[in-house]
């Protein structure tokens, strides 16, 4: 099996000098083509930071980041974001708030070079769920589930085969949250998509992935599987603390 | 899911839930600004102004009663509603409600160059300078801050005095004075719009630092720039006004309203409305841009409402 994303020993830091401080260091991790890989951890534990040093949003990082047997250098170039995209936490942040929902999928489409775009953002739409309503309204028409489904609409515009999730389901209400984590988990079994998904919540991490990284204050303390973590199988104190507070939520 | 029905009216056709199309969508999007903008009565009595204030000034030809640089030295001074001069006559005996119509288009024309050029200037050096960060924004800010340490009037005075006196020049000076405010908005705007998720999204799609600034914070910075605009309009007539008062914007005979002022102040005891009624003028057209600015704060703040 191919590794689609390969990072070993990355470093990323915020500030220079006196005041650099190391949101992430010396994590590791290996992620297969079609797999779906969960990061967890509380928040500033640099999970998110990860995404960003991928995407290429902080420049400043070390170590090295394979991405489809691609090493990435200090820029990203188009075939890059033609493989890999991101869908953001905030649906309410993440799309322009003066642009139609056709406006944001026809810019993705152009910018990638597709024709026939009238039908390409159709068939997006359909297929996160949406119908054409939806084609030409503004943002501040939709409801929070809405907006992230047009989000991952965009996402899916250039045909990636990796999606960087980055907690998309934390600022929608419960059962919202179930719609979306479906909508995802079809999508990934229809189009063989590879996920690197972070989030604080282990049950949706347990619903979503195979595999499962913690990290805890810039650190990637414990590496294991869905069933590992399903039947409290963590070696790390940290780890137990975290899947103990999660279960003690539940009861 | 509810399919759209045929709208019966162009009302309903407006204020559809789902619109069908382009067109559809931002035609919607007008019309809620202008329902907003209608339901506030002291912006409409601006709005209302305004247009008079326009029709007036594109009917001046049929709405004069007499030629505004014909003199006649016999009707010199006379008061309001002698021998059908509605406002009277000036120093020459010139008709000055026909002066007035003619010196409205020169206003709207100063008006008009200066909302073009100033704020565009204002908003490419200001969005440059906050989206590109590092020297390009210091070296711009410091030029930003250069322009704004002097007094409005006597900078457009160096300018005018340097290019010589003339409407153009006056426009130009005065858009050279008006930019820095904007530059700083349309900066501090960029500033707060550059690292949100969106910007991240559309350069995760590839698009390149042109694309970004032009196409999606330009759209968000335009807004305040707009009611900074509108509401700045009645400082940029005044401005123009005063130029002309001191002799260095439209010169004699151009009716415009600050030069009309200016040879009125030497009668302003004996003959009050060769001064007063231009004065009254200026008075109006400024009112009618800061009312109708504070409507647009309603309608276009990105941050209230919606």
């Amino acid at each position: 099996m191919t590794l689609a994303i390969e990072i070993s020993d990355l470093t990323v830091w915020f500030g220079e000098g006196a005041a650099r401080s190391n949101a992430v260091r010396q994590v590791s991790l290996s992620i297969g083509e079609g797999e779906s890989f969960g990061l967890v951890g509380e928040s500033g534990s640099g999970k998110s930071t990860v995404l960003r040093a991928i995407t290429g949003l902080v420049p400043s990082w070390s170590g090295s980041m394979r991405i489809m047997n691609r090493p990435l250098g200090a820029k990203r170039d188009r075939t890059f974001y033609k493989q890999v995209q991101m869908v953001f936490q905030d649906p309410y942040a993440s799309l322009h708030p003066r642009m139609t929902v056709d406006a944001v999928l026809s810019e993705a489409l152009k910018l990638h070079g597709f024709g026939d775009i009238d039908n390409r953002i159709d068939r997006l739409l359909e297929d996160v769920g949406l119908g054409k309503g939806f084609r030409f309204r503004y943002p501040h028409q939709l409801s929070g589930g809405q907006r992230q489904r047009v989000a991952i609409a965009r996402a899916l515009a250039p045909e990636p085969r990796i999606l960087l999730l980055d907690e998309p389901t934390s600022a929608l209400d419960v059962s919202v949250q179930a719609e979306i984590l479906n909508l995802l988990t079809d999508l990934r079994a229809e189009r063989g998509l590879t996920y690197l998904m972070v989030s604080h919540d282990l049950g949706v991490v347990g619903h979503m992935c195979g595999q499962v990284a913690v990290m805890q204050t810039g650190e990637m303390v414990e590496l294991l599987g869905v069933e590992d973590m399903r039947a409290m199988k963590a070696t790390h104190p940290y780890t137990k603390h975290l899947l103990d507070s999660s279960l003690r939520s539940v009861r | 899911m509810n399919t759209p029905t045929e709208p019966t009216t162009l009302r309903a056709w407006l204020l559809a839930e789902t619109p069908t199309s382009r067109r559809q969508a931002r035609a919607a999007s007008w019309y809620q600004g202008w329902l907003t903008l209608r339901s506030n009565p002291l912006t409409m009595i601006g709005l209302i102004i305004l247009v008079f204030i326009i029709v007036c000034a594109i009917l001046a030809p049929v709405l004069a009663t007499h030629d505004p640089f014909a003199q006649n030295l016999g009707e010199r001074l006379k008061p309001p509603g002698f021998d059908g001069h509605i406002f009277g006559t000036d120093s020459l005996g010139r008709d000055i409600y026909s002066r007035l119509l003619y010196g409205a288009r020169i206003s709207i024309y100063i008006v008009l160059l200066v909302a073009m050029v100033a704020p565009l200037l204002g908003l490419i050096i200001g969005t440059v300078a906050g989206y590109a960060g590092g020297w390009a924004d210091v070296v711009l800010m410091r030029i930003t801050d250069i322009f704004l340490a002097f007094p409005r009037l006597v900078l457009a005075l160096a300018f005018v005095a340097a290019l010589g006196a003339g409407i153009e020049n006056a426009v130009l000076a005065i858009s050279l004075t008006a930019w820095p405010p904007y530059a700083r908005i349309a900066r501090a705007e960029t500033l707060t719009i550059r690292n949100s998720d969106f910007i991240a999204a559309i350069r995760l799609q590839g698009a390149g630092p042109m694309r970004i600034v032009t196409r999606h914070i330009w759209p968000l910075c335009i807004s305040s720039l707009v009611i900074r605009v509108t509401l700045d309009m009645a400082g940029i007539i005044l401005t123009a006004a005063g130029l002309g008062f001191l002799g260095l914007g439209a010169q004699p005979p151009s009716p415009e309203w600050g030069a009309m002022i200016s040879e009125g102040r030497k009668y302003l005891l004996d003959y009050w409305w060769v001064a007063t009624i231009p004065g009254l003028a200026i008075f109006a057209i400024s009112l009618a841009f800061n009312l109708l600015g504070d409507g647009m704060r309603d309608v276009l703040d990105p941050k209230g409402g919606q």
